[in-house]
């Protein structure tokens, strides 16, 4: 096995051990990022410098044997929506081409405390907004298991330089799936931490309400760590909880004897894809042979989620968009007066898809329209939130699909924006309930692609969580099958 | 509710994007599809829910009042497209 190929408590142990130097893994890891990113294309940049300096100062540490972290001398991706101080942070949009953020965002700054290390910034939908990370204005990031299919957004570069071992894991963003759904697509572990777990400061903001920062790794025991690193309050970010944080990797092996888990009917719908529908169930009754408790319950409104999401998420990123004005940061494209200096450049700067949700936000939030749109669908919140509310009163868990299908083909779901957006079907309610949720791999196509299985937890408990999920995957080998980054 | 050309116009503007005719023609067929779907809440009876603006019960955070560092004034400047004596500069506005 190359050292490239192990998880970062496999890793973290040999760094440890003194085995090997961070400096010499950093370059091991980076030599086979570059090997292989011609055919996959996870990252917009590749910090070379920032990593070789950062292993250096982290060699320190681990020679000084004081002040180490599991993450201590550890390659990482970064997704590009987080601000590195000094290196560009595009959001893989033409509008931010060359940003440098003056500052780190502070999940940046607390992997940097624990001594981790940057090998690049990954790639992904532009502003977020996407499925399959096609969106993005620089480049079309390949899925490793079938370089024809898409490797699910928006996280999309996260998922694949984990899944191609680019990096040993990496940090995602998720609205409304993006990191859940390209972790199913690349067969790797994806947690999309509570609402307000972790800090949003110095994340790119898309929909204020619904983003959450989380890790994207190769199991459960490496997202339990990453967890432990970047989980917890922060005074920079209003909407952080001030909710004391475990230690997940202590809480991931505690029992799931007796553990309830509810499995809500309206997450197996008739026309799912047969082989998703089996892998799923094959995984519950996994979960049920090593002592947990199965219910059936129902989330009734969870039909309505997308149309949600579909008015909450645009109208929230209408706002936030419209700090690309040419005037602080980012593209300018002249013009006689102001307003014509401003819808030029966001006419230039945007791409198809971000414009299309800027519209639709803009139309929704507009005068005589807010009522049905904007007030109604956070009626439907309310309702969405209750679902899980009263499902958590009988259960500890639930269990569903992550996505209804594996990866699809470049190109099959760009013309019509509707498909797309039924990616995300079964992780939306989750970000519109603020609940945590995991998804992880549980089987493959007999095309081989990766499928996920979803885990979703109470507000808070990200603990019970990565239980349930550790006790499955150290039941199975799904985590431990690699990618060949094959062409079909 | 039918989604007219017009609409789009007027939205665009709203939204400081200059758009094309094609654009145009594109997100009036696509924007209603899109709305078509979502009105698919209006099936829901909502009339005595409350509205749920946030995922947590959230209350305003306060915090004592005291200057601590922050970015230099040129640090805040370094990205702009155009700066000059220590400010933005844009194109006339009146």
């Amino acid at each position: 096995m190359e050292l490239y190929q192990k998880t970062i408590h496999e890793i973290a142990s040999d760094l440890k051990a003194k085995k090997v130097s961070s400096v010499e893994l950093t370059k091991a890891t980076m030599a086979h990022l570059k090997a292989v990113e011609p055919k996959v294309q996870s990252f917009i940049t590749v910090t070379e410098e920032v990593a070789l300096a950062q292993a250096a100062e982290a060699d320190k540490r681990l020679a000084s044997g004081s002040n180490l972290t599991p993450l201590t001398g550890v390659p990482l991706g970064i997704k590009d929506l987080l601000c590195t101080k000094g290196v560009q942070t595009t959001c893989a949009s033409k509008m931010l081409e060359g940003f440098k953020p003056p500052y780190n965002a502070t999940v940046v700054e607390r992997l940097n405390a624990a001594g981790a290390i940057m090998v690049g910034k990954t790639n992904m939908d532009e502003f977020a907004m996407g499925s399959s990370t096609e969106t993005s204005y620089y480049q079309k990031t390949k899925n490793p298991w079938n370089l024809s299919c898409v490797p699910g957004g928006s996280s999309g570069g996260s998922a694949s330089c984990v899944s191609a071992d680019q990096a040993f894991g990496s940090l995602g963003s998720d609205t409304g799936g993006s990191i859940r759904q390209p972790a199913a697509l690349c067969g790797i572990v994806g947690l999309k931490p509570t609402y307000g777990r972790v800090s949003r400061y110095g994340l790119i903001a898309f929909a204020s309400s619904l983003d959450q920062i989380g890790p994207m790794t190769k199991d459960v025991e490496d997202c339990a760590l990453m967890m432990n690193v970047i989980a917890g309050h922060d005074e920079k970010d209003s909407t952080s909880a001030n909710v004391a944080v475990p230690d997940y990797t202590v809480e991931m092996k505690k029992s799931i004897k007796g553990l309830k888990i509810g499995i809500p009917k309206e997450f197996f719908p008739e026309g799912m894809n047969p082989e998703v529908t089996e892998a799923t169930k094959k995984a519950i009754e996994q979960l049920k042979s090593l002592g947990s408790e199965v219910h059936e319950i129902s989330l009734p409104h969870s039909p309505y989620s997308l149309a949600a999401y579909y008015v909450l998420a645009p109208s929230e990123a209408s706002s936030n968009l419209a700090r690309y004005d040419g005037v602080r940061y980012g593209l300018r494209v002249p013009g006689e007066n102001i307003v014509e200096m401003y819808s030029k450049t966001r006419a230039a700067g945007f791409g198809p898809e971000v414009k299309r949700r800027i519209m639709l936000g803009t139309y929704a939030l507009s005068s005589g329209y807010y009522d049905a749109y904007y007030l109604k669908a956070l009626k439907v919140r309310r309702l969405i939130k209750q679902d899980y509310d009263q499902a958590f009163e009988k259960v500890d868990v639930i269990v569903t699909p992550t996505v209804p299908n594996p990866a699809f083909k470049f190109g099959e779901k760009t013309d019509n924006p509707l498909t797309m957006y039924l990616e995300d079907i079964f992780t939306i309610s989750i970000n519109i309930a603020g609940v945590p949720a995991l998804s992880l791999p549980c089987g493959l196509s007999k095309t081989d692609l990766p499928i996920g299985l979803q885990i979703i937890g109470k507000p808070f408990d990200e603990g019970t969580l990565l239980k349930a999920a550790y006790a499955y995957e150290q039941s199975t080998d799904w985590h431990r099958r690699k990618p060949t980054l094959k062409e079909s | 509710m039918a989604l007219s050309e017009k609409d789009v116009q007027y939205v665009a503007k709203l939204a400081r994007l200059e758009v094309t005719e094609q654009e145009v023609a594109k997100y009036t067929q696509q924007l209603g599809n899109i709305l078509g779907y979502i009105e698919e809440m209006g099936k829901l009876d909502t009339a005595n829910v409350e509205p749920l603006t946030h995922p947590l019960d959230m209350k305003n955070v306060f915090r004592e009042d005291v200057v601590k560092p922050s970015l230099t004034q040129a640090e805040v400047l370094s990205n702009g497209p155009e700066v000059q004596s220590g400010h933005f500069k844009v194109p006339k506005i009146m």
